[in-house]
């Protein structure tokens, strides 16, 4: 006897008071903590640009298409972004071959692909299709995973990365490792596997170390002793600390920074744009950014914990952890207790790409949220 | 398995579903992410605290330091001018080529088709490459001084191909008259570490050059002004952005000398070839009029930086042209003495100038065979006092010298200035000596002989005196007693206010005597011009005013007792050097004068003419 669901497969959100967000499929707090987010982006980007309106101009239209993307996203039911995973993958990983070869013709660092409208970066696509085929690839190969499962979970994860890291893109790379370990981690991968896992990851280090371009390298051991070249590869650093320090509680005043105003502070607008946001607002101002990323994070976690299936728990779970990650790096990075990698601070800094994809991960979060069942299966 | 297939199917369905294992499993992984998280915010938020709060300080002095530079506005120097308003030292803009490294980009390019467009010197680029070296990027660094008006034409032509490198004004000390006044007014010249210990950095920020000898140096506080300062805001490259506010700097003051060069040129143009010194004051006031040392040297390159081999040619010359005789020259001076000494016997040891004294040509001490000569070696036969002083007997003085005793001698010579220091503004001056016994047993520690009493009597032995002494000595002759303070700044003015440096000096008391014997010896110091025989008879002529004066001649190298000394044997380093110090008109003096000719003989003979010439130019008569 087929057992009929459609009964079931009544939308949970019907039953909540707000037709108009639910035909939307829009999570009103997570989109408040997002407006709130941008209207903060805005203040601090239009310093940080130097006053430059047409900058505010260029991020306001990322912004529209990004949002227009995150509700495209709201809209398909998670099965499908299920589906859709393992393809997604696929062709990520093609692209990131494709854009690996293209670099070798061409000079240099390659991160994009040209498709004469846009320049499609294939990386950041993987920053969303690696959870989702590690979601995918956990919720089918069965929780909690053991030996086989670990193994092909864990190649799943490094052959991505290890292509992003070859482009050379440390952080990008990084941060696609974090979303798929999040997802296994949250799969309930075993503490042996963990450590084993562990143990694996530090016996490569040193070959990595070797691996890295000098610049990564570096940037390594600038961030472990900024001095030693205050005019060079240390210079973002401490340029960024004496911005950040000189803020005290309540800061210089907006446009008052004189370490950004004055371009002391490399990279201001882009990954550096914390350092802005701490010498003008101060203490204050940062711990007010704070905690609207732990507003966000937190209705995130919640959309985490209503999540109905496998799937939507990891894919919801990893995403949110990477948000932070994508947060506790860059800040991290500006404040100097992480190395510099290029890690932009999400919805903050200036710059499409980024913009796009953590949009999209939340439009993929409000349709995990939206699409509950009343009653789940 | 039969029911294998629908039993999968059917977990195949519940797998998706979640299990009270897998939500315990997942939640617990989702909490420890949140703890993850909340640990790595707090670990945000210490080291914000730390930086915002317990570093703010720190940072935010860096911070300022980041934008705010301090540009040093260097004051202008004084000018210095003589009594009638010719220059002596003035500032006069001079051009340098200076490189930005920050904003010159290929520095290597630049500098080569610099040197290949104005040939700069091996030198010149040593030095920038070393500067260059100790900079910081935004810093200007030097790479020529002086440009010609040629080479800014050169350069300006080709500016664009050369950013970070810009043509700047700079003032530089010039001294008109070179030679005329390098010992007197001196010369600046780079601040040596050693000075910049001693210095108030601030007030010093932005000057390069320090005086270095003469009123240069002495009165350097009053010439320098004092440093004001920009705060200018950069931007990273170092370009000034806006100026935050300004210190103007304070001009140092323009100081009028009581030196009249055209008279600085007649005493030193007066010596010819001699090297020697002459000092002109007037009386009444002690202002110089005149101190020329001879040989001098040209102050310029002194400036910038004079060259290690041009600085040794000058240290090893034999003339010793660096060495400012007026000030610091020590001679024996000789019969110039005479007339103080004569002022002493009547003072202090109540002479009685009529009394007669038989000279021989020779002087011995009681109980001695040895003989003091006369320089007039038939001996002036029976000489009073006046006459001891006209014609210079050397026996006459020998002998008032033993019956006055040095230590009365040398109290009274003392108070005409004879081994003090004369107070004039200038530093390093020479104390001089006329010595007592109490002197040669603390300095040379022996006992005083007799016959060191009888040489002292005629300016000889122990007695040294610098050309400067002489002149005051002859000033207060002048004056009748009253003692002057030589001086040779007369005003100082500064941001529109004239005032006089020396206005609350105290005036030194005069010496009391009476006024009979002052008119004896300013009489006996006419005749030795005025009257047939008197030693400096020849200048005596075609004036309209009388000059009262003493010749000298100090012995440089002692004649044995049965030795002739024949003039033209002795080499020219050993020979007597010429003597002589007056004042003019007699009656009412308005110029007293020392002359030193080094080796140039009798100092009736060459030494007066000199102060003739100086006396008769100020004087205002046609020579």
């Amino acid at each position: 006897m087929k057992f009929d669901n459609s009964v079931l497969n009544v939308k949970l959100a019907a039953a909540r008071p707000n037709p108009w967000t639910n035909r939307l499929h829009l999570d009103l707090p997570l989109v408040g903590g997002l407006i709130a987010l941008m209207g903060l982006a805005f203040v601090i980007l239009y310093s940080a640009s130097g006053q430059d309106l047409d900058v505010l101009l260029r991020q306001g239209g990322r912004l529209l298409l990004a949002l227009a993307i995150m509700l495209a996203l709201a809209q398909i039911h998670p099965d499908h972004i299920k589906a859709a995973s393992p393809l997604l993958f696929g062709l990520g990983v093609l692209l990131l071959g494709a854009v690996l070869v293209i670099g070798d013709i061409g000079k240099g660092a390659q991160r994009w692909l040209d498709l004469g409208v846009f320049r499609f970066q294939p990386s950041e696509l993987m920053k969303l299709a690696t959870p989702m085929m590690l979601a995918w690839y956990l919720s089918e190969a069965g929780l909690p995973p053991r030996w086989p499962t670990v193994l092909i979970a864990g190649l799943l994860i490094v052959v991505p990365a290890a292509l992003i890291a070859k482009q050379p893109d440390l952080g990008t790379a990084m941060l696609v490792a974090v979303a798929g370990s999040v997802a296994l981690f949250l799969g309930g991968i075993g503490w042996a596997y963990l450590l084993a896992l562990a143990i694996a990851l530090g016996a490569t280090l040193p070959i990595g170390w070797f691996m890295l371009h000098d610049y990564q390298r570096d940037r390594v051991l600038t961030f472990l002793n900024p001095e030693a070249d205050p005019l060079g590869r240390g210079y973002h650093i401490i340029q960024s600390k004496i911005a950040i320090g000189s803020g005290g509680i309540y800061g210089k005043g907006w446009l008052h920074g004189t370490q950004g105003q004055l371009e002391f502070l490399p990279e201001r607008s882009t990954d550096f744009i914390f350092a802005i946001l701490a010498e003008e607002f101060g203490l204050v101002g940062c711990v007010a950014l704070l905690a609207v990323y732990l507003f966000i994070l937190g209705r995130c976690l919640h959309i985490v914990t209503q999540a109905q299936d496998t799937f939507c728990r990891l894919l919801s779970g990893a995403l949110t952890v990477t948000f932070f990650v994508y947060v506790f790096v860059n800040i991290g990075m500006v404040i100097g207790i992480l190395p510099v990698v290029g890690v932009p601070l999400p919805l903050v800094s200036y710059g499409g790409t980024s913009m796009v994809t953590l949009m999209a991960a939340f439009g993929i979060l409000m349709s995990i949220q939206t699409h509950r069942r009343l009653f789940p299966v | 398995m039969r029911g294998g297939r629908r039993s999968t199917a059917i977990s195949d369905g519940l797998r998706t579903r979640h299990t009270p294992f897998d939500s315990r499993m997942f939640l617990s992984r989702i909490a420890l992410c949140v703890i993850g998280m909340l640990l790595a915010t707090g670990l945000l938020v210490a080291r914000l605290v730390y930086l915002q709060i317990v570093g703010q300080e720190h940072y935010a002095t860096l911070s300022r330091d980041n934008r705010i530079r301090i540009s040093p506005l260097p004051p202008n120097r004084g000018v210095i001018f003589d009594r009638n308003g010719e220059v002596l030292a003035d500032n006069i803009p001079t051009y340098s080529l200076e490189v930005v490294p920050l904003r010159a980009g290929d520095l290597k390019r630049i500098i080569a088709e610099l040197t290949e467009l104005l040939g700069l010197t091996e030198d010149e680029l040593q030095r920038f490459n070393s500067t260059l070296r100790r900079s910081k990027p935004y810093d200007r660094i030097p790479l020529r001084l002086q440009l010609s008006e040629e080479e800014i034409a050169r350069f300006a032509v080709r500016m664009p191909r050369f950013p970070g490198v810009e043509v700047r004004a700079h003032r530089v000390r010039t001294y008109p008259y070179g030679n005329l006044t390098s010992h007197v007014v001196g010369y600046v010249g780079r601040i040596s570490q050693a000075e910049m210990d001693l210095l108030d950095r601030s007030a010093y920020s932005g000057t390069l050059h320090i005086g270095k000898s003469g009123v240069e140096k002495s009165y350097e506080t009053l010439l320098h002004g004092s440093a004001g300062y920009e705060e200018i805001e950069t931007d990273v490259t170092g370009r000034p952005l806006r100026s935050l506010g300004s210190v103007a700097p304070l001009s140092g003051n323009d100081l009028t000398l009581s030196l009249d060069i055209k008279l600085q040129k007649v005493a030193y143009d007066a010596l010819g070839e001699h090297s020697g010194a002459v000092v002109a004051l007037e009386p009444a006031t002690g202002r110089i009029l005149a101190m020329a040392s001879k040989p001098a040297f040209d102050p310029t390159p002194f400036v910038n930086g004079i060259s290690r081999k041009a600085y040794e040619l000058l240290q090893q010359d034999p003339e010793r042209p660096l060495y400012d005789r007026a000030l610091r020259g020590l001679y024996p001076p000789g019969s110039t003495v005479k007339p103080f000494v004569a002022m002493a016997g009547l003072e202090a040891a109540k002479l009685n100038p009529a009394k007669r004294v038989s000279c021989p040509g020779w002087y011995s001490l009681p109980g001695s065979s040895h003989r003091y000569r006369d320089s007039f070696r038939r001996g002036h036969g029976a000489v009073d006092l006046r006459y001891a002083v006209t014609s210079s007997c050397d026996v006459y003085f020998y002998k008032l010298a033993v019956y006055i005793g040095i230590d009365k001698l040398h109290d009274y010579m003392e108070r005409f200035g004879f081994g003090q220091k004369t107070g004039i503004d200038l530093d390093g001056e020479m104390r001089g000596l006329f010595p007592s016994r109490e002197w040669k047993r603390r300095v040379r520690k022996s006992d005083w002989s007799l016959g060191e009493t009888v040489i002292s009597g005629i300016g000889q032995g122990y007695v040294q005196a610098t050309p400067l002494q002489l002149a005051r000595a002859a000033a207060i002759m002048a004056n009748r007693g009253g003692v002057v303070t030589p001086r040779l700044v007369d005003t100082a003015r500064a941001g529109g206010k004239t005032r006089d440096p020396h206005a609350d000096d105290p005036r030194p008391p005069p010496i009391e005597a009476d006024p009979k014997h002052w008119k004896l010896i300013v009489d006996a110091m006419v005749d030795v011009v005025h009257s047939g025989r008197g030693t400096a008879s020849r200048i005596g002529g075609g004036l309209p005013f009388r000059i009262a004066a003493k010749t000298g001649t100090a012995q440089v190298f002692s004649v044995g007792q049965r030795q002739n000394y024949r003039t033209m044997k002795v080499k020219k380093k050993l020979r007597d050097h010429a003597l002589f110090i007056a004042f003019a008109p007699a009656q009412e003096p308005k110029i007293a004068v020392a002359v030193v000719a080094e080796n140039s003989g009798f100092g009736g003979k060459v030494a007066a003419p000199i102060a003739r010439a100086l006396i008769t130019n100020y004087l205002q008569v046609p020579p």
